[in-house]
């Protein structure tokens, strides 16, 4: 589904990452951790394209991408409803009312959150929004950058439990970014950590060892893998 | 007040009122006035060379858009400091190269009888201007939301992006004879930002923008012709009025 190999990115003269290699395959999701400033969003928007990149980015020939970014800078009254902004997107087909409906219930957006302007939509809704946009376009990978944050808990479980079922039916491949390591755990076959120095890349319960975590943030990380 | 002049600032309210729309929730609510100084050299131009200042102004107000899409897609740092330094420079060479009252005229509109060819070009550039923003509103909305988003979902970002500033820009040279260039910032900037404030739906927003940019372009015209004054400033306090009223809704 996607390779990349000896990605680097820099901004002016200052380095966000460089030589990182890594690959998903169809039906798989990798979690991407890492630190403030690690170049989380940045690899993912030069995944998408929207900024210059060395080294290479091989996506399958047919791939379809979803992107749901992180909290968008939106005024609070533009008049532009959730619907509105499901209504837009470019694939005609999905257009009608019948599949807008279909999408609100799927990530849990009630009818009337539905036709009140996207400004006043809290970080949650927003972020479902967002990603029903991106179902629609009936996409074969997501990139999610930090979808539950600011997410309540059975948002949260919502969003996680609703991008697991469209992995196990359609055999969707999803990228996403998160600072929750309980949710690495759960959800991810493979963890890319962006860090200080070094990125690793394996299955989670592999590479996340208690020194590569404080390596990487820095600092001890609280944190127990609990086995159930 | 003739039939072909009614009509075509009635297609040019419609076009303004559009076009506002998108430019207020983008917030470039200000853009059309720098951007409006550029026509200046073009009308210098066209005067030097004998041709109607108007086409002079046009081909100037594309260029124009086309350098702020250009220093965008460089520099995304600096872009308000380098579209400012642009523009004064735009106003500087304009009124070195227009007499006073040429100058006058091209900021604030100016009477006389409109040509075929200025009530032609009036008439086809607001079509082109309604028909862009009509078939384009639901890519218009998506890169407005986020241009990342636009561009997974297959939109082409830099060419709507380069397609919408060029019709900004023919919306303000549409404006030229009636408002002059300062003005018609007026008329893209107010009645849009009235429906803003009224709207609860795209929709809404666009119908509500149109309309009030055509009451006011009307019902300044009526005022101005009843009062034997210029119609720019009364199309404008018009709109004002219905933006100050806009505040009584909610």
């Amino acid at each position: 589904m996607l390779e990349v190999d000896r990605l680097s990115i820099r901004f002016g003269k200052v380095e966000v990452f460089t030589d990182l290699s890594f690959q998903v395959a169809k039906g798989k999701s990798l979690a991407v951790i890492g630190p403030n400033g690690a170049g989380k969003t940045a690899l993912f928007h030069a995944l998408i394209g929207s900024i210059a990149s060395e080294g290479t980015i091989r996506w399958a020939p047919d791939v379809r991408i979803g992107y749901v970014p992180q909290k968008l800078d939106l005024d609070r009254d533009v008049p532009v409803t959730g619907t509105d902004f499901l209504r837009a997107h470019p694939t005609p087909a999905r257009r009608a009312d019948a599949e807008i409906s279909r999408m609100l219930e799927l990530v849990g957006i009630s009818k009337e959150a539905g036709e009140s302007s996207i400004g006043i939509l809290s970080g949650g809704q927003f972020q479902r929004l967002l990603v029903a946009f991106a179902l629609l376009g009936n996409p074969s990978v997501l990139l999610l950058d930090e979808p539950t944050a600011g997410v309540d808990g059975p948002g949260q479980k919502l969003l996680n439990e609703l991008v697991r079922r469209l992995q196990e039916e359609q055999g969707l491949s999803v990228l996403f970014i998160s600072h929750e390591l309980s949710v690495v755990y759960r959800y991810a076959t493979n963890v890319l950590c962006l860090g200080n120095r070094h990125a690793c890349f394996g299955p989670p319960r592999k590479v996340l060892t208690p020194d590569l975590l404080s390596e990487i943030y820095g600092s001890t990380v609280d944190y127990h893998v609990h086995d159930h | 007040m003739t039939i072909e002049t009614l009509l075509l600032s009635i297609t040019m309210a419609v076009a303004a009122g559009l076009v506002g729309s998108f430019a207020v929730m983008r917030r470039m609510g200000l853009a059309a006035d720098p951007m409006s100084h550029v026509a200046l050299p073009g009308i210098g131009i066209a005067l030097a060379l004998h041709i109607n200042p108007l086409f002079g102004a046009v081909a100037m107000l594309l260029f124009g858009a086309l350098l702020v899409w250009a220093v965008e897609g460089k520099a995304r740092l600096g872009t308000e400091a380098i579209i400012g330094v642009l523009f004064s420079v735009a106003l500087a060479l304009g009124s070195m190269m227009t007499s006073g009252e040429e100058l006058i005229d091209a900021l604030f509109g100016g009477a006389g009888v409109l040509s075929w060819p200025e009530i032609c070009f009036g008439l086809i550039a607001s079509g082109a201007v309604v028909a862009f923003v009509v078939t384009q509103k639901n890519r218009l909305v998506v890169m407005l939301v986020s241009p990342d988003v636009a561009r997974t979902a297959g939109i082409d970002v830099r060419r709507l992006d380069l397609l919408y500033l060029e019709t900004f820009a023919l919306t303000i040279a549409l404006g030229l004879r009636f408002l002059g260039v300062l003005l018609m910032g007026a008329l893209i900037i107010i009645p849009a930002a009235t429906a803003k404030r009224l709207a609860r739906n795209l929709t809404e927003m666009l119908v509500l923008a149109a309309g009030i940019a055509v009451v006011a372009t009307v019902a300044g015209n009526w005022l101005a012709y009843s009062l034997h004054r210029e119609t720019g400033p009364f199309i404008v306090i018009v709109a004002a009025a219905c933006f100050l009223l806009s505040f009584l809704r909610r």
